[in-house]
């Protein structure tokens, strides 16, 4: 099975912001819930408190970021662009600070409701000029986030995962390079985040039904190089199905949309994610079920795509497993 | 930079100049002249340490947003001087202010007259609303309540360097309103930002007019003190009094001065106007001919030649 690795961001922060004195570990009073509880109590010197107060704590970093500093800010994804939406504006992205935005719980990963579900948070972040946005998947992206945002010169916002996250993958981020998981003929199916284990999920059973797929996880949403997504496009027969952890305005589904019409690809695109709706509080797996964010939401995606039913149920995508990464059959292995 | 001329004379000019400059422009930002020009004058003429300028007095054209295609860009800052560890950094956080800043850059010979000639034109860099890249301004802040946030940042940036230069910020009271200006004095009492001092011109108005009638604020000084900032008020016309609150020791917390100013200072004309004094225009031709006799022989200048028309 599967490797499950316990709290990754909390040892690869600690390693990453150890190494230089100039990272600063902005905390706005979700210390350990964004897991850095540890590296507070062992680095205080290079650990900023700044209290429930995300407004100040975003001018604040553009400040930090006057005075040569590469801050960390760390909280929930929705705290960080909904209420100092005008703050990451003045402060942070039109003057390309480097602050580096860590937004854990993105979209239903966590059971707080919509005042903890950042949903439409890629939208946001990708209508804003100057801003890179990143999206972790599993733990080996959540270990190697720190760099990959460090590695941009300016403002960075990255969806983290946090808590029991699996490793599906053996290779760090590498900005801009999207992971090509199977180069299947039927149908093109792009993920990221959360939603890429539920393609794994599903992609043994869809072979065994006949279904040939072609899969690509995207950890960098912006900025982003068109040209191999149409590559991958042309590869298809049959159309695209984006699965992701968002609404599906403004998301990696509109990216590839607009991608598509850009270029005149006239193939089926089929847009899975939360749909025009707020979510509500309640276990991931509830909530990935009850919005259609699962992997049975993307057989029946895939499903309307080619016109025809699979026959797959349900039970065989509960049982579906996802091989361990340095199993003989990686995840990634093409 | 030397002093060539008393600050009292400096806050003159300040008047003078965003006075002529509003009869030919048919407006503009006249009472924050009126209640700012000590202010100021006091930064830039003896309170700041800045370096010499490091921009061309005629500011340069509009170069561009920051972007990645764009790395040459620069901010206004270089009219304050250099960003040296032992200079003093400013930030002008009520940035329709501006005006009134570029006045003072021209009266303390850091920018040429040409420059104000350039304010508000279509394609200058010497924004109506302070920018980033207009001459004197470091950073955005033009919405109000995000300068302290950013000057506290930087202080607490600075400090940790181990530089010698302070951060300084002009405020205004309207700023009282955004739940962030206690955000900031909250923060920087907390980390002990002492190498922060925020000179607040509080004028009692804000755009709708008198701010006891749009948003009752109540005594702010007292707010100040309880969020952990030393704080002082005195009178913003009164130089020896601003010299005085400088020296206010702050140990460990940051200083705020409370200059309590009029809005029609040195220009009691504008008294007719209270309370909607935040942009004056013109009503009448005739109270345009009017208030240039009076205001001119108050600031005892000529009146300005209007038939000239705008710069």
């Amino acid at each position: 099975m599967v490797e499950m690795v316990t709290r990754p961001y909390a040892a690869a922060f600690e390693k990453f912001a150890t190494a230089d004195p100039d990272v600063l570990c902005l905390s706005a009073d979700l210390t350990s819930s964004c897991e850095i509880d540890g590296f507070r109590d062992r680095h205080p010197d290079q650990f900023v408190s700044l209290g429930m107060a995300e407004q100040n704590m975003m001018s604040f970093a553009g400040g930090l970021g006057l005075a040569g500093f590469r801050p960390f800010l760390h909280s929930f994804g929705v705290f960080l662009y909904r209420r100092p939406y005008d703050q990451l504006m003045a402060s942070v992205a039109y003057p390309r600070r480097k602050v580096r935005l860590m937004g854990f719980l993105p979209g239903v990963t966590t059971p707080g409701g919509m005042t903890h579900q950042a949903i439409e948070d890629v939208a946001v972040m990708r209508s804003i000029p100057n801003m890179t946005v990143l999206e972790t998947g599993d733990a080996t992206e959540v270990e190697s986030i720190c760099e990959a945002a460090d590695s941009i010169d300016g403002p960075v916002y990255c969806r983290v995962l946090r808590g029991s996250v699996p490793r599906l993958f053996d290779t760090p981020i590498v900005v801009g390079q999207m992971r090509e998981l199977a180069l299947g003929e039927d149908v093109l199916v792009v993920t990221s985040g959360i939603a890429t284990e539920e393609a794994l999920r599903a992609r043994e059973a869809l072979e065994k039904a006949g279904v040939s797929v072609r899969h690509l996880h995207i950890n960098t949403i912006k900025p982003f190089d068109e040209k191999p997504l149409l590559d991958h496009i042309a590869s298809v027969s049959k159309g695209v199905v984006v699965l992701e952890n968002h609404v599906t305005e403004g998301g990696v589904g509109s990216l590839v949309a607009e991608i598509m019409a850009d270029n005149g690809v006239g193939k089926r695109l089929v847009r899975l994610g939360l749909k025009d709706t707020y979510a509500h509080g309640g276990s991931r797996g509830y909530l990935m079920k009850h919005y259609g964010l699962d992997a049975s939401a993307l057989v029946a995606g895939i499903e309307t795509l080619i016109g025809q039913k699979t026959g797959i149920t349900e039970e065989q995508l509960s049982a579906a497993r996802v091989d361990a990464v340095h199993s003989a059959v990686k995840a990634e292995a093409l | 930079m030397k002093n060539r001329k008393s600050t009292e004379e400096v806050a003159l000019g300040i008047r003078r100049r965003v006075f002529e400059h509003c009869m030919r422009n048919n407006g503009g930002y006249l009472s924050q002249a009126c209640s700012a020009a000590e202010q100021l004058a006091f930064l830039y003429n003896e309170a700041l340490n800045l370096g010499e300028p490091t921009l061309p007095a005629v500011p340069r054209p509009f170069g561009g947003v920051p972007s990645a295609d764009n790395p040459d860009y620069v901010t206004g800052a270089g009219y304050n001087g250099p960003f040296e560890p032992r200079y003093d950094r400013l930030f002008i956080a009520p940035a329709h202010y501006a005006l009134v800043a570029y006045a003072t850059l021209i009266e303390t010979g850091r920018m040429a007259p040409e420059g104000l000639e350039m304010f508000n034109k279509d394609g200058s860099s010497v924004e109506m609303i302070g920018a980033e890249h207009s001459p004197g301004m470091e950073v955005h802040n033009g919405t109000l309540g995000i300068g302290l946030s950013t000057g506290a940042g930087l202080a607490f940036g600075r400090k940790r360097r181990g530089e010698e230069g302070q951060v300084c910020v002009f405020m205004s009271d309207g700023e009282v309103q955004e739940g962030q200006t206690w955000e900031a004095v909250q923060a920087a009492a907390h980390h002990r930002i002492d190498n922060l001092w925020a000179l607040m011109d509080v004028n009692d108005q804000q755009c709708d007019g008198a701010m006891s009638s749009v948003m009752e604020v109540r005594d702010i000084a007292e707010k100040f003190r309880a969020f952990g900032a030393v704080c002082v008020e005195i009178d913003a016309h009164d130089l020896d009094a601003m010299r005085q609150a400088k020296a206010e020791p702050h140990e460990d917390r940051p200083l705020i001065i409370l200059a309590r100013s009029s809005p029609t200072h040195g220009m009691s004309f504008l008294q007719r106007r209270f309370p909607r004094l935040h942009y004056v225009r013109f009503k009448t031709p005739e109270e345009r001919d009017e208030m240039n006799k009076a205001i001119a022989e108050e600031l005892g200048v000529e009146p300005v030649d209007i038939a000239e028309g705008a710069h």
